[in-house]
């Protein structure tokens, strides 16, 4: 539905986003990634058609977003940074405005304008202005704007920023809803918020796509070892000996905590689940088990080490790029 | 059909906030202010003519009244079409709306005709209170309706003129303030023109003269309509909505 080949911009000598390519399938709600001026923006800006790329192509619902933009636009719903409004429009007449532009007939317009305000939540505000509004409203009319005209692909920059959690739940319940029916594509820098309504990921850092894929794919790229954490009653270094000889365990990373009890974090190859031996063992020696548990990898780790780990070790970063 | 959208939405801001009603007091009040005193002079001066009949044979109600009105109004739209084109472009910019305008499936050339179609209508339907000038003094005594008419038709060109210009300084910069200064020196500008053709010779005389987009009032004040003025006005339109739409180009390749 959404195909990006190589897309480049740069604006004067700054390059903003450099040989970006992805792939978004029908129905799916992908969730764009990255720290501040990564480039998130810009390449929501160039699928929306609102700016050209100075190199790449890029396709929606089949349409070149340079060439056949007016088709493009026919099919998207757009939600920038910020939900820029008119601030002297009441909410109902902007709307009205929107569905217009948008080419929605007259007879239908009324009832759609309802419809999207109501799955908003905004029906209450309809005759206030804009401009008067809490950033959580002008928020929602944002995202009610976007939906007018049933798009088939929603673009939408940062559409929790400035709601509050009970805002911020609703709105993620209307997003995950769209899927199926509509293909979107959303950028965060809320890590939870991806995860909740995701189907995949597109992790991208200073202009490039570092990562792509669903979580647990993601997960599985960056960290190729399973790993356990446990705290062992024994002596901590009989401990470490023994668990290290263990079959299917590749490193342990030890530490003694307070009261004298082995601390340790045990690496196996993932889908090998070395718990049941190793609770085996502990009670074969007479040692006590104090605590046993997976250390689940987040989206946070997964973020942090291709974002952060970019400088560091740039080798990772190729893996992933070879893998995605 | 996408300009109409644009228009209603324009329209609505227009008379949603303060600027249509304080654009039009303005520019009635100032036209008022030309127009009584010669209303007043020229009834003294009938007065006494009545007196000495001989007085009378230079006494034309259109001639003394009207065409002056006419021309000064023109002057007034130097300083008052640049406010009502300031903000159509730089404050959509400013605020980010235009990213959205942008993205909806509308041609660019449907957003500026809205635009313009839609300061087009607010200007005329200012001017059409002015016509109260000329009624009053229909009332009283006999004027020359076609010339007048063609005056108006004279001011209409003269301001859509303007108005392209504006929004075309408009939709090159994000700043409200630096959109009217900036239209206000162009259009002064293009209104000096005139001066200066005195002093140039040959065929620059001819240009620069051309060129001024006051001397092509004239023939309307008059109650003449020339293809040549006609002509004028209606290309410097057309120009400046043309260079409207590349700087709306430009806008897509800068981002």
């Amino acid at each position: 539905m959404i195909q990006a080949d190589h897309l480049t911009k740069s604006y004067g000598p700054v390059t903003a986003i450099h040989d970006v390519s992805f792939n978004v399938d029908k129905g799916r709600i992908v969730g764009f990634l990255g720290p501040n001026g990564a480039g998130k923006s810009t390449t929501m800006k160039i699928l929306a058609c609102f700016m050209a790329a100075s190199g790449g192509r890029a396709t929606v619902a089949g349409f070149d977003v340079f060439s056949q933009s007016l088709e493009v636009r026919r099919r998207i719903g757009y939600l920038p940074e910020n939900a820029p409004l008119y601030g002297d429009l009441p909410v109902a007449a902007y709307l009205d405005f929107v569905a217009e532009a948008k080419g929605v007939s007259r007879s239908l317009r009324r009832s759609k304008v309802a419809d999207v305000m109501d799955r908003c939540s905004i029906a209450d505000m309809q005759h206030r202005l804009i401009g008067k509004l809490s950033k959580g409203y002008r928020q929602r009319v944002g995202l009610a704007q976007a939906l007018l005209g049933d798009p088939e692909v929603l673009i939408l920059d940062e559409p929790t920023i400035g709601l509050d959690p009970r805002q911020i739940t609703e709105i993620r319940a209307l997003i995950k809803s769209l899927g199926g029916q509509h293909t979107v594509i959303l950028s965060t820098h809320i890590l939870p918020e991806v995860s909740m309504v995701c189907d995949s990921i597109i992790i991208i850092n200073r202009g490039r796509i570092v990562a792509q894929g669903t979580q647990s794919e993601l997960v599985q790229q960056v960290f190729p070892a399973a790993r356990v954490e446990v705290e062992i009653g024994g002596p901590p270094a009989e401990v470490a000996q023994a668990l290290k000889a263990l079959p299917g365990v590749t490193s342990v990373e030890a530490t003694v905590s307070g009261d004298g009890a082995a601390r340790i974090v045990v690496e196996s190859p993932r889908g090998r689940d070395v718990r049941g031996e190793l609770t085996r063992l502990v009670a074969a020696r007479g040692w006590e088990l104090l605590e046993l548990h997976k250390v689940g990898l987040s989206l946070e780790e997964v973020f942090m080490r291709v974002v952060a780990g970019e400088e560091h070790a740039p080798q990772i970063v190729e893996s992933v790029q070879g893998t995605a | 059909m996408g300009w109409l959208p644009i228009f209603k939405k324009e329209m609505r801001l227009y008379f949603g906030s303060p600027v249509a009603y304080a654009v039009a007091t303005f520019f009635l009040f100032i036209a008022a202010f030309f127009f009584a005193p010669s209303f007043i002079q020229y009834a003294e001066f009938s007065m006494r003519s009545a007196m000495q009949p001989q007085m009378g044979q230079t006494l034309n109600a259109t001639e003394n009244i009207l065409r002056p009105l006419t021309y000064n109004m023109a002057v007034v739209l130097l300083f008052f079409i640049p406010m009502l084109t300031m903000r159509l472009f730089a404050e959509e910019k400013r605020s980010g709306t235009m990213e959205l305008l942008l993205t909806y499936p509308l041609r660019d050339g449907e957003v500026l005709a809205g635009k313009f179609l839609a300061a087009l209508t607010l200007y005329a339907l200012i001017l059409a209170l002015t016509l109260l000038y000329p009624i009053t003094v229909a009332w009283f005594t006999k004027i020359e309706w076609g010339a007048v008419l063609t005056g108006y038709l004279g001011l209409l060109l003269i301001g859509g003129a303007f108005l392209a210009v504006g929004l075309f300084v408009s939709s090159t910069t994000e700043n409200q303030i630096v959109a009217g200064f900036g239209t206000f020196g162009a259009l002064l500008s293009l209104w000096l023109l005139g001066w200066f053709a005195d002093s140039a010779q040959g065929a620059l005389r001819t240009v620069v003269q051309q060129t001024a987009i006051i001397e092509h009032m004239d023939g309307f004040a008059k109650g003449v309509i020339d293809t040549k003025d006609l002509v004028y006005y209606l290309s410097v339109i057309a120009f400046a909505l043309f260079l409207t739409l590349r700087s709306l180009d430009s806008k897509r390749w800068r981002g």
